[in-house]
């Protein structure tokens, strides 16, 4: 093996990262800050992929579409808390079966609509065609334009968390409902916007990754399954978590693929078993009292 | 003093619990523009109530006003609104955010009597641990953000339940006089406490709640005076 190829697998490692980190970032907002366990999670993501597709293809702009698309999803994802959602917040199971049967829902009205064929997003024509990079040679430039948008939306995501005040209301919401509510705050909004924010992601995720590689029926449960390994890798509720789970496993299965294609997925989830095993919390975690 | 005054908060017959037991069984008493010390033994209500006032806890029957209007049953950001500050037992601080996070979150305007910095002129300790999270501060320290986030909604009462509980006998002092200082700019205090020493150092008028009710009112120099009342209602057999 050349070091040109590996260094072609490295970025295809990071390119498949970032689009994990765009489904995963919406993921460790709903699920391992406000601790909502959504198996509809796939749904929005594979849900905005079709969206996209079909923005895209009828006005030819893409731009349109990925924002069309994560606006939709976003707000789907905010009628589901809204309505089915947020009055078992704190009941687990209850929250988990609810979220599985919009899962299963959304599976089958979306096999009826764009049954089982795969469906590429139009990328701009000016995304075509490819980069030279120092030591790995010619690279896909779309896929360095996504992998640069995941960069920006994961820091501007930091960002919001971390530093603005809203950011600081969240994580006293997640820290004790209750008396976030008791400064004056209404914390049902602060959660309904939290859950739009994770599941625009996701439906964003939807077009990027659509846009690089193929929208499939059944890539909804793989990418819940995937987006889960990588919020728990990363560490709950954590964005720069979120990020350096998503290089760890797309780096995992892109080397897996080239040198043990067969045992490719058992290397995923043999990086999440070493984790839990070595620090639960995961990488960036905290530990919750 | 206060008979020809409305009163700020009226709790008229309040009824509530968990689950299915009730805990207050008709708790009845006004709050005036004063410190009004509530005292009792353990496990008569006094948190619960607290809870209730702070929207925190439903109410079965019964009624609270504030201001001459009705708030029974509000959410706790509205009961906030209504101008009522809770700063609950065991400070309840966020263990995620800084001490400037505590007190910027709240959104308190600049021109607002009680803002981030009027909060650390009050309390210059904070000032020096401003960066510091929740979880890193001592038990004084989180006292005094657990009050300064509550000014910050700039109320017209506060609420405050067990305020000394688990502190030093310095801080204690330190605090009584920030609750002095409180006082004398016309806030209204509702104090609850276990320490009955601390609430007849500041209050006047004082409420004693035996079994979900208020059992008697008195004043704190008869209180203090009285041990017999003081064996009867307070001490722990």
């Amino acid at each position: 093996m050349t070091s040109e190829q590996l260094f072609q697998i490295f970025l295809n490692g990071i390119t498949l990262a970032s689009v994990y980190f765009l489904v995963a970032s919406g993921l460790t907002l709903i699920f391992g800050l406000m601790r909502v366990i959504t198996m509809a999670h796939g749904t929005s993501y594979l849900l905005g992929g079709y969206f996209g597709f079909s923005v895209a293809s009828a006005t030819g702009n893409w731009y349109l579409a990925a924002l069309v698309a994560a606006a939709i999803v976003g707000i789907l994802g905010l009628i589901i808390h809204q309505v089915l959602i947020h009055k078992f917040q704190n009941d687990d199971l209850r929250v988990a079966l609810i979220t599985l049967g919009v899962a299963f829902i959304g599976t089958d009205l979306m096999a009826a609509t764009y049954g089982g064929d795969a469906y590429q997003v139009p990328a701009p024509s000016n995304w075509l065609g490819t980069v030279v990079l120092p030591f790995a040679g010619s690279y896909s430039l779309q896929r360095l334009i996504i992998i640069l948008i995941s960069i920006i939306i994961g820091v501007a995501l930091w960002l919001l968390i971390s530093k603005t005040r809203y950011g600081a209301i969240v994580r006293a919401g997640v820290d004790d409902s209750q008396m976030t509510a008791a400064t004056g705050v209404n914390t049902r909004v602060i959660f309904a916007s939290i859950f739009l924010l994770g599941s625009a992601l996701a439906g964003f995720a939807g077009v990027a990754n659509g846009t690089l590689f193929t929208l499939l029926p059944g890539q909804d449960g793989t990418f819940l399954l995937y987006s889960l390994v990588v919020v728990i890798v990363g560490g709950m509720g954590s964005i720069p978590g979120a990020a350096l789970g998503a290089l760890l496993v797309g780096l995992v299965s892109q080397f897996g693929l080239y040198f043990a294609p067969t045992y490719a997925t058992v290397f995923t989830f043999a990086l999440m078993v070493i984790v839990l095993a070595v620090r639960p919390q995961g990488i960036m975690g905290k530990v919750r009292l | 003093m206060t008979e020809n005054q409305t009163p700020l908060l009226q709790v008229k017959d309040l009824v509530a619990g968990y689950g299915g037991s009730r805990v207050l069984q008709g708790v009845s008493f006004d709050v005036y523009r004063e410190p009004l010390g509530m005292i009792g033994r353990n496990g008569m209500g006094k948190s619960t109530l607290a809870a209730v006032l702070a929207g925190m806890l439903p109410t079965e029957s019964g009624q609270i006003l504030m201001d001459g209007k009705e708030i029974t049953g509000y959410a706790p950001n509205r009961v906030v609104k209504s101008g009522i500050a809770y700063v609950p037992q065991g400070r309840r601080i966020f263990p995620s955010l800084t001490v400037h996070e505590h007190l910027t979150m709240v959104g308190a305007k600049s021109s607002d009597r009680w803002n981030p910095n009027t909060v650390y002129d009050l309390f210059p300790r904070l000032a020096e641990r401003k960066k510091n999270g929740g979880g890193e501060l001592s038990g004084g320290e989180q006292q005094m953000l657990a009050i300064g986030r509550a000014l910050l909604t700039n109320p017209k009462l506060l609420l405050m339940d067990e305020p000394s509980e688990g502190l030093a006998p310095a801080i204690i002092e330190h605090l009584a006089d920030v609750f002095r200082q409180l006082v004398s700019e016309g806030l209204a205090v509702l104090l609850i406490e276990q320490n009955i020493h601390f609430a007849l150092e500041l209050c006047d008028r004082i409420l004693i709640m035996v079994n979900g009710y208020i059992a008697t009112e008195v004043t704190s120099e008869e209180l203090s005076k009285n041990t017999e009342l003081q064996e009867r209602f307070l001490s722990v057999v």
